[in-house]
């Protein structure tokens, strides 16, 4: 088994007195990728939003448990250094409306990064790393609005890398695109595991079979309160799932 | 036919009505200043009206450049001193500021839209006027273009804030998290995306309140010293231009209309023409600057 990167123990999450999660234990091991699953209502994005900590943009809410990321509070990193160790790409593309590289340069320049030399290089090894250098070499003072959905999010991609995370999240980064543009990103995802922890959130069970090495299955009953119901390779959860949900779920039955 | 039908036929044409009695209204309005001014742009001519420096009416010398100066410098100095109270005060309430607070101060700021000029007026008068006076520079009466540069940035803050609010509120949340994914704090946010994003709202929320500060006329009236020289420095320091009384092209018509006759009363509907046009373009250009969507350079 691989160093775990990302913990949380018996960790809830409350929205006022609505629980929204409860008593998660999961542990995110390095450089694989881990895909979050389940059914709409479960909770998966808010899970997955707790690494970044974007949960704290939204009023009233509170958590129980410990998140840590290496071993350590995760609530006790400075929240801007924590998100840019831990890098986020969102279900719709949302590119600035900026230039290709202003788009990629934002994150490096918002750290203080002035040098036009090393933005440059920067922005280059960015868009290589997202598979997107091709396509918009020559198209840099381009707005990024300008460019296709499947694009825009290997923009987006590209943007989270300048930063040099150690972890991404995607939350359902190709439910907005076409089956090729989907086919790209899912690549994508695969080169990317060479160096990145990746989690990743997919309502699409087999982009979740395709690209991820861990799958959590999420569900949640009559209460609304999402909890994890199984989490294991990804292989034993689509070929032989513990729980009588996990299987419902995964072979179609809800959902 | 039924009833119900009828009435609703009915209330349609009613509401046109009403629609276009409004832009009859505006359409009369302009019709008459401009056939009122006619006389006036014919004997005085377009040209000596409004580069003329010298207004004498008793003298047959009719040139408004004075009051045009006057009205272009307050709105200058209004801008300068009230824009960044109203974008700041914009981006407190939709970006950082808590709900609570946000429920006092916006409507704190709306009231400011529901004071009457006149008590504006006043309150500069009383309060600004001799604060300004003891700025130590000969000639200085307190009276002047800083005094009623400063009433007319108060009045036109609501505008520009709650305008200014809209478009920063309008800006997709989106943007807000991807600028904060990606370790940005939230200054940076506000400052490298959020504001871009709302540009051509602010843009617009200001030319508002520039349509707004060349249409003041009481406040301007009690605070400005109605001189009609043309304003220049009182000392060396080009700053002392604000120090000077100076005329609006409001208060003009205001002051002198009750004793007006023949092409001075016309020269006074000339000044009101000129004024309408300035506020037309001015109006326009914000309706424009709106209108264009989310510059993609």
């Amino acid at each position: 088994m691989n160093n775990t990167k990302l913990e949380t123990k018996n960790y809830s999450m409350n929205y006022g007195s609505f629980r929204a999660l409860e008593d998660i234990n999961m542990q995110i091991p390095e450089k694989q990728v881990t895909a979050l699953i389940g059914p709409s209502g479960c909770g998966k994005s808010t899970f997955l939003r707790t690494f970044n900590r974007m949960n704290d943009l939204i009023p009233g809410v509170w958590i129980e448990g410990e998140v840590t990321m290496e071993g350590k509070d995760i609530f006790e990193i400075d929240v801007v250094n924590l998100r840019q160790q831990v890098g986020m790409v969102f279900q719709k593309p949302n590119p600035f409306p900026k230039s290709i590289f202003d788009n990629v340069a934002y994150g490096p320049r918002a750290n203080g990064l002035t040098d036009r030399n090393a933005l440059a290089e920067l922005v280059e090894h960015s868009l290589r790393g997202a598979a997107l250098w091709d396509e918009v070499k020559d198209d840099l003072d381009k707005s990024g609005l300008a460019l296709s959905g499947g694009q825009q999010q290997r923009l987006c991609i590209a943007r989270a890398l300048a930063v040099e995370p150690s972890v991404i999240l995607m939350d359902e980064p190709a439910s907005a695109l076409d089956p090729i543009a989907t086919l790209r990103i899912e690549e994508l995802i695969r080169e990317l595991r060479e160096n990145y922890t990746i989690v990743i959130v997919t309502h699409n069970m087999q982009q979740a079979a395709r690209v991820s090495d861990f799958t959590g299955f999420f569900y949640t009953g009559e209460s609304r309160t999402g909890k994890l119901i199984e989490f294991d390779l990804t292989r034993n959860i689509f070929t032989n799932p513990a729980d009588k949900r996990t299987e419902d779920y995964i072979t179609g039955r809800f959902g | 036919m039924e009833t119900r039908r009828i009435v609703d036929r009915g209330v349609k044409y009613i509401l046109f009505i009403s629609a276009m009695i409004s832009i009859v209204i505006v359409f009369l309005i302009a019709l008459f200043i401009f056939r009122e001014g006619v006389e006036a742009f014919n004997t005085v001519g377009v040209r000596t009206m409004l580069f003329g420096k010298v207004w004498r009416p008793g003298q047959e010398q009719y040139g408004i450049l004075a009051m045009i100066l006057g009205s272009i410098l307050v709105t200058i100095g209004a801008i300068v001193l009230g824009v960044p109270l109203a974008i700041g005060g914009a981006i407190f309430l939709a970006e950082v500021a808590p709900e609570g607070i946000q429920a006092v101060v916006r409507p704190a700021i709306q009231l400011l839209a529901g004071i009457p000029s006149v008590v504006y007026g006043l309150f500069g008068m009383v309060v600004l006027v001799p604060l300004v006076r003891k700025i130590p520079v000969p000639g200085n009466s307190g009276f002047g273009l800083l005094a009623a540069s400063i009433v007319l940035a108060v009045m036109i803050l609501p505008t520009i804030a709650s305008i200014a609010e809209d478009a920063i509120r309008a800006v997709p949340q989106s943007y807000r998290q991807g600028s904060l994914a990606l370790g940005a704090t939230h200054w940076q946010t506000i400052v490298n995306v959020i504001m871009p994003a709302a540009r051509s709202g602010i843009i617009a929320a200001i030319i508002l309140g520039v349509g707004r500060a060349l249409g003041e006329t009481m406040a301007m009236i009690m605070v400005i010293g109605n001189s009609v020289l043309m304003p220049s420095p009182m000392t060396n320091n080009p700053l002392t231009l604000f120090l000077r009384q100076a005329r609006t092209l409001t208060g003009n018509i205001a002051v002198e209309i009750s004793y007006a006759t023949g092409v001075h009363e016309s020269t006074l509907f000339a000044t009101g023409v000129v004024l309408f046009v300035l506020i037309m373009v001015v109006n326009i250009s914000a309706r424009f600057v709106m209108r264009e969507r989310q510059a993609i350079h």
